[in-house]
C-alpha cells in the first residue's frame, strides 16, 4: 500500500490540534509547522479532519483489486482436539455466517486432525455450507508445519477470500505461520468484523490495552484474522444440509516436525481463566495471601475462578497463571468482580472487555470505576464476608 | 549453542496515563523500554548459554533510538547486538517485520540454533512476528513456552501453555520459541555489564546491508493497513454507590440476581 501524508506548509498554523488528535505521537510542531514522524505514523487519518486549516492531506493509492475476483468464500479454521471442536469455532461460524451472507458467498469450515469426518454433520446444523476435512493419524496433535502445509494447499486449491481463526494458543500459532507462507495480511485478536462497501473485511481490534480501537484492512487475498474468543455470538441451529469435501494433501511423516510428548489437562482451579464466565479479580487491596482465601471462597460460591493483578502475583500471593493484564492473560468473562483492584492501565488491558464489571474499592477515584458497570466504594473486608453470608 | 533473541522497544505503559477528558492515552514524555516479554526471552537465552556455552545475539528492528534498549541488553551479558534500522522499514506490519528480521538473521547469524521471542509486544499485542520469522527461516516454532524442559545441541523439549492446560513438545534444532513472563525471573545488570554496554559499538544494519527486496519491507511490504482509529464508547450505564449499612452487598446481590448468577 502506497500512502503519503503531506503537511501543506502555507496552510499550517502550528496550532497543535493535529498533535492532540494523533494517537501515535507521530506529529510534533517544529518552528510553527507540523512535522510527521514517518516511523510512528500509521496513516490512520485521525489528524486530517482535526485540522481546521485543511493543511493535512493523506493520499492513498487505490488497491489493485484485479486478482481478488479469483478468491471467493469465507472459511473458518475448525480447531479441534480428540474429535471435539473448540468452542470458538461455533462463535466463528455464527459471525462467519453473517459476513458470508453480506458477501453472498458460502461459509466453509476446514478441519484438520485424526478424528474429523464425523464433525461435519454437526457443523451443517449450524448453517455451514461446506466442510473441508482431512483425517490422518499423523495429524492427531497440532503441529505448526504440517497444519500450515495443509492449509496452504487448501487455499491454493480452493481460494477463499477470508479465513477466520480463533485467537487461541493454536490459532495464534498457525495463522501467522500461514500468513507468512502465503504472503498475505493477518490481523490479530479482532473483536469486531464487518464488510466494507468495497467488499473488504473490516477488522477491528483493541490497541494500547483497549484504550483505542483500530480498524484494519488488508490489500491482499486471502484476508486472515484471529478473533478473540467469547466475543462473537455462537451460531444458531438451522436445519441445513452441506457438502463434505476431503482435502487432498501430500502430507508425510517428515512434515510433522514437532512431537507432542504429553498433554496435561489442568485441574479446574487453574484452568480456563480465559474460558471462565465468572472471574473474581484480586488486587493489591486484598492485602495478603491469607486474605486471598476470601476471594477463593467467593469464586467457589459463584462457580468462578480467581484472577489477580500483577501486584498480587509480584507479592507472591498467587501463581502467575492467574495473572490478568498486559503481561498476563486477556480475559473476557460474562462477569468480572474486581476486589481491591485500582485499575492500572495494564490490568484494564486484560479485562476491560468483560461483559459486566463489578468493582469494590476503598478509593472512590480508582480508575477501575471508569470501566465498572457497578462500582462499590467500600472496604473489601466488610463487603466480601457479608456477601459470602448472603449467598 | 548460538542463540538469537529478537526484541522490540515499546513505550513504558507504567508511565502511560489516560486523559480523563478525552479517554485517550497521554503519550508525551513516555520513556521507552524493552518489551517486558522480551526481557524474559533474553534471560532464557542467557540461561541456556550458561548451561551449554555459545553466544547470545540480540536483534531489534526500529528507529535509531532502539540503541538504548540494545545497550540495556548488553549490560545483562549478551554477546552481540544488531540494530536493524532504515527509513525504508517505516510503516512495516508483522509480515514485513518478519521478513526483515528473518533476512537479518539469515545474513548475520546464519549458524543460529535457537531463536527466542517474547510472547508478544505490549504495544501491538499481535504475537505474529515470532511465527513469521520462523516461517521465513523454515524452522519449527513453539509458542507460549512456560518452561524449557530439556535442551541439547540437537533438540529442545518445552512446556507450552494452552487454553485448557499444557503440552510438552519436542522439536529438533534449529527452532524458534516464544516465551511467557512466568518462564523465569529476569536478572539485574551487573556493574561490569553496564560499563561494557556503555562503551560498546552497536552494529547497525540497513535495508541495503541485508539485501532486502524493497517490495517486502516497510509500508510497501505490508498488506495490512490501519483505516480508522477511534476511542471505544464509554460504558453507558455506570452505577457507582458508596457502601453504607450493607448497601454495597445489596447492590451486588441484586446485580448477580439480575444476571441470573444466583
Amino acid at each position: 500500500m502506497s500512502k503519503q501524508i503531506l503537511i501543506l506548509k502555507d496552510k499550517c498554523k502550528g496550532c497543535n490540534l493535529c498533535v492532540k488528535a494523533c494517537s501515535f505521537g507521530a506529529i510534533s510542531v517544529v518552528e510553527k509547522i507540523a512535522v510527521i514522524d514517518a516511523a510512528k505514523c500509521s496513516y490512520c487519518g485521525a489528524c486530517e479532519p482535526a485540522c481546521k486549516f485543511k493543511a493535512i492531506e493523506i493520499k492513498v493509492d487505490d488497491i489493485d483489486r484485479s486478482s481478488f475476483s479469483a478468491y471467493k468464500g469465507l472459511w473458518v479454521y475448525g480447531e479441534n482436539r480428540d474429535g471435539v471442536l473448540a468452542e470458538v469455532v461455533y462463535e466463528l461460524v455464527g459471525e462467519g455466517r453473517k459476513l458470508a451472507d453480506k458477501l453472498k458467498v458460502e461459509l466453509s469450515v476446514v478441519i484438520i486432525g485424526d478424528k474429523t469426518q464425523n464433525l461435519a454433520d454437526d457443523l451443517f446444523s449450524y448453517g455451514v455450507d461446506n466442510v473441508y476435512y482431512i483425517e490422518n493419524k499423523l495429524l492427531k496433535d497440532y503441529d505448526t508445519n504440517s497444519y500450515t502445509k495443509i492449509l496452504e494447499e487448501a487455499i491454493e486449491a480452493h481460494k477463499p477470500e477470508i479465513v477466520l481463526f480463533g485467537a487461541t494458543s493454536e490459532g495464534r500459532s498457525v495463522a501467522p505461520r500461514l500468513a507468512a507462507r502465503v504472503k498475505t495480511g493477518l490481523t490479530a485478536d479482532c473483536t469486531a468484523l464487518d464488510i466494507t462497501a468495497d467488499g473488504d473485511l473490516a477488522q477491528t481490534r483493541p490497541a494500547f490495552g483497549g484504550n483505542i480501537m483500530a480498524t484494519i484492512l488488508c490489500r491482499t487475498r486471502p484476508q486472515l484474522s484471529t478473533v478473540r474468543p467469547h466475543v462473537m455470538q455462537k451460531a444458531a441451529k438451522l436445519a441445513k444440509k452441506g457438502k463434505k469435501i476431503e482435502l487432498k494433501s501430500t502430507i508425510v511423516e517428515k512434515d510433522v516436525v514437532t512431537k507432542v510428548l504429553e498433554f496435561i489437562k489442568e485441574t479446574r482451579e487453574n484452568v480456563n481463566l480465559t474460558e471462565s464466565d465468572i472471574i473474581i479479580g484480586a488486587g493489591r487491596g486484598v492485602g495478603s495471601e491469607e486474605n486471598l482465601k476470601l476471594i477463593h471462597q467467593l469464586a467457589e460460591k459463584l462457580g468462578g475462578v480467581v484472577g489477580a493483578s500483577r501486584a498480587c502475583v509480584d507479592a507472591g500471593w498467587i501463581d502467575h497463571f492467574h495473572q490478568v493484564g498486559q503481561t498476563g492473560k486477556t480475559v473476557h468473562p460474562k462477569i468480572y468482580i474486581a476486589c481491591g483492584i485500582s485499575g492500572a492501565i495494564q490490568h484494564l488491558a486484560g479485562m476491560s472487555s468483560s461483559d459486566i464489571i463489578i468493582a469494590i474499592n476503598k478509593d472512590a477515584d480508582a480508575p477501575i470505576f471508569n470501566v465498572a458497570d457497578l462500582g462499590i466504594v467500600g472496604d473489601v473486608f466488610t463487603i466480601i464476608p457479608a456477601l459470602l453470608k448472603s449467598l | 549453542m548460538n542463540i538469537v533473541v529478537c526484541i522490540k522497544q515499546v513505550p513504558d505503559t507504567n508511565d502511560v496515563k489516560i486523559d480523563p477528558q478525552t479517554n485517550t492515552l497521554i503519550r508525551s514524555g513516555v520513556p521507552s523500554i524493552i518489551n517486558p516479554f522480551d526481557e524474559n526471552a533474553i534471560e532464557e537465552g542467557l540461561r541456556i548459554k550458561e548451561k551449554l556455552g555459545g553466544t547470545v545475539t540480540v536483534v531489534s528492528m526500529g528507529p535509531p533510538q532502539v540503541e538504548s534498549c540494545l545497550r540495556d541488553a548488553l549490560s545483562l551479558g549478551v554477546d552481540d547486538v544488531i540494530l536493524v534500522t532504515d527509513r525504508a522499514f517505516a510503516g512495516a506490519d508483522t509480515l514485513a517485520t518478519s521478513y526483515t528480521l528473518g533476512k537479518t538473521i539469515e545474513k548475520y547469524v546464519s549458524n543460529c540454533d535457537l531463536i527466542i521471542f517474547g510472547k508478544q509486544a505490549i504495544d501491538g499485542d499481535t504475537a505474529q512476528v515470532g511465527p513469521g520469522v520462523a516461517e521465513y527461516l523454515g524452522i519449527p516454532q513453539m509458542i507460549y513456552v512456560t518452561k524449557v524442559e530439556e535442551i541439547t545441541p540437537e533438540k529442545i523439549v518445552v512446556k507450552r501453555e494452552l487454553e485448557e492446560g499444557y503440552e510438552i513438545v519436542e522439536s529438533k534444532l534449529p527452532a524458534a520459541i516464544t516465551v511467557l513472563k512466568g518462564i523465569n525471573t529476569v536478572r539485574f545488570p551487573s556493574l561490569k555489564g553496564k560499563m561494557k554496554a556503555k562503551s560498546a559499538t552497536i552494529k547497525i544494519v540497513t535495508a541495503k546491508d541485508i539485501e532486502a527486496d524493497e517490495n517486502r519491507i516497510g509500508l510497501k511490504g505490508s498488506p495490512t493497513w490501519v483505516s480508522k482509529i477511534f476511542t471505544p464508547p464509554v460504558k453507558g450505564n455506570r452505577q457507582i454507590i458508596k457502601d453504607e449499612d450493607g448497601s454495597g452487598v445489596k447492590a451486588i446481590i441484586s446485580k448477580l440476581k439480575e444476571l441470573q448468577v444466583i
